[in-house]
């Protein structure tokens, strides 16, 4: 006898997975932004700063990726508040996905860095550029363009990986669809359609980076159809 | 007080010995070029007269400044003293116009309005006038360089340091950037240049310096120079060269 699938118990709760969907985008939003950011600080600090402070921005890159996210949630959410710190679970989520992506990016950017050949930097240099505007005029954004496929990559696995935060309730999509199935008992339609709603996000979440790297990189880059983002492609050899 | 004065520059590279005193003058409006085999030096000596190399015993002075001091200073001097490498260094992500005036706006503070003036102006000055929109990797080597002259004359340097600037370049290509180096020189900018050009040298540089196992081996007009070398080293070194 074959399972009979049936949706309406579901789809009736659709305003708690709209709910959901908000939050997850929020969550990953948030947590974007604020990973990268820390990710492209500790990788300049790597490649260019004083000793101390790369040392600690290693420590730091090798805590966060050598341990699993969910530890770093329940650290987070409840250890904190032993050192005096009570966060909402919200507010966990976001700090643990951030650094969890700060972590896992200070990597991504800094292989970027480094792929800059010197020569590009003695030529800033030698036209009276500091360090700094030479990191932001010279450097950024070529070192962006080589990394930009492996970057966005990861930033799917933070958007995908958000669904963690569940586990300490932070209100997000996955955390939605487990209330609806606990109630409805429905597992199978009520993930699949988490599933689905997974799926949606990721493409616009990829359409959006490809926007951003069509102006990042307007240095007339090919035009690609819009549905098979131009993260997918490899960087041209030179830069 | 000369353009460029350099007093007993030495420099090693870890145990390496790379310049053994050098001393070299150049005043304003002289070209010198400077020649000597793969591995004596010319770079390194080069790099050291705006501070992009560290030495460890010496001093250089140039258009005014000691090369010496904290990176703020360096970067005083750099403002003044131009270089062009042997690979263009061209910064790829960006077209012709910003890659000359990105020194020139976020050093000096020249505003936006006047920096379309300096990009006519500077690319007139290589012949390039209709490429301003282009992207470095739509040029020829010879035109990347000349863009790259193009860059370091933005900035009105007084000095000029060219580093095997033709090397890279086919046969064909080298021409366009020695003109434009030839019409530098007319117009009376300082000028270094180290070269592997020995005709060009001959004919545009005021001096040459033979640089030879991190000495200056032998230096003079260019005329006498090339027709009546001293030192055996020289002899031997422009020899293949003279027919
Ligand atoms: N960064 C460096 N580290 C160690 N040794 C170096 C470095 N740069 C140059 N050298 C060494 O210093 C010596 C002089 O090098 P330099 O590049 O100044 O020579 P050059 O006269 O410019 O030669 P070429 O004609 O091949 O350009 C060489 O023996 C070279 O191997
Ligand atoms: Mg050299």
């Amino acid at each position: 006898m074959a399972y009979q699938m049936n949706f309406t118990p579901v789809l009736a709760r659709a305003p708690e997975l709209v709910e959901g969907t908000i939050n997850t985008v929020f969550l990953s939003a948030q947590s974007i932004a604020i990973g990268v950011t820390i990710g492209l600080a500790i990788a300049l600090i790597r490649v260019d700063g004083p000793k101390w402070a790369a040392a600690a921005g290693a420590t730091y890159v090798e805590a966060f990726r050598n341990t699993p996210l969910l530890v770093q949630l329940f650290l987070i959410f409840f250890g904190l508040p032993y050192m005096g710190v009570r966060l909402s679970a919200n507010t966990a989520a976001i700090l643990a996905i951030s650094l969890n992506l700060g972590a896992y990016s200070t990597e991504i950017f800094r292989a970027g860095l480094l792929a800059i050949p010197r020569t590009q930097i003695e030529a800033g240099l030698a036209l009276g550029l500091s360090r700094l505007q030479v990191m932001r005029y010279v450097i950024i954004v070529p070192a962006l363009r080589i990394i930009y496929p492996a970057l966005t990559g990861q930033l799917t696995l933070t958007l995908l990986g958000s669904s963690m935060a569940s586990a300490i309730s932070a209100t997000e999509l996955t955390l939605a669809a487990a209330k609806i199935e606990s109630q409805t008992f429905r597992s199978l339609e009520t993930f699949l359609i988490a599933a689905a709603i997974y799926i949606a996000l990721t493409f616009v979440f990829r359409a959006i980076y490809w926007l951003i790297g069509l102006w990042l990189f307007r240095r007339k880059a090919p035009p690609a159809p819009v549905l098979v983002p131009l993260l997918e492609r490899q960087p041209e050899a030179r830069i | 007080m000369p353009a460029l004065r350099i007093e007993k520059l030495r420099k090693s590279y870890g145990a390496l010995p790379v310049l053994k005193g050098i001393d070299l003058s150049v005043e304003n409006g002289d070209v010198v070029a400077i020649i000597g085999r793969s591995g004596s030096g010319k770079s390194t000596m080069l790099r050291c007269i705006n501070g992009l190399e560290p030495f460890q015993e010496g001093s250089i002075e140039v258009a005014g400044h000691r090369v010496e001091g904290s990176s703020s200073r360096l970067r005083e001097l750099r403002k003044e003293v131009g270089m062009v490498f042997q690979g263009y260094n061209l910064f790829p992500h960006l077209n012709v116009a910003d890659n000359i005036t990105l020194a020139p706006r976020v050093v000096k503070g020249v505003p936006r309005a006047e920096c379309d003036a300096l990009v006519q102006q500077v690319l007139s000055r290589v012949g390039l006038e209709e490429k301003a929109g282009a992207y470095p990797d739509e040029l020829s080597g010879g035109q990347q360089q000349r863009v790259a002259i193009a860059r370091s004359l933005a900035m009105k340097p007084k000095v000029m340091l060219f580093d095997e600037v033709t090397s890279a370049l086919d046969p064909e290509l080298t021409g366009e950037v020695l003109k434009t180096i030839a019409e530098l020189a007319e117009a009376g900018m300082t000028m270094v240049l180290v070269t592997h050009e020995m005709s060009f040298a001959r004919r545009v540089a005021t001096r040459t310096v033979f640089m030879h196992e991190g000495r200056v081996w032998e230096e003079g007009l260019s005329e006498t120079f090339f027709s009546s070398p001293q030192t055996p080293e020289l002899q031997s070194f422009i020899a293949p060269n003279l027919n």
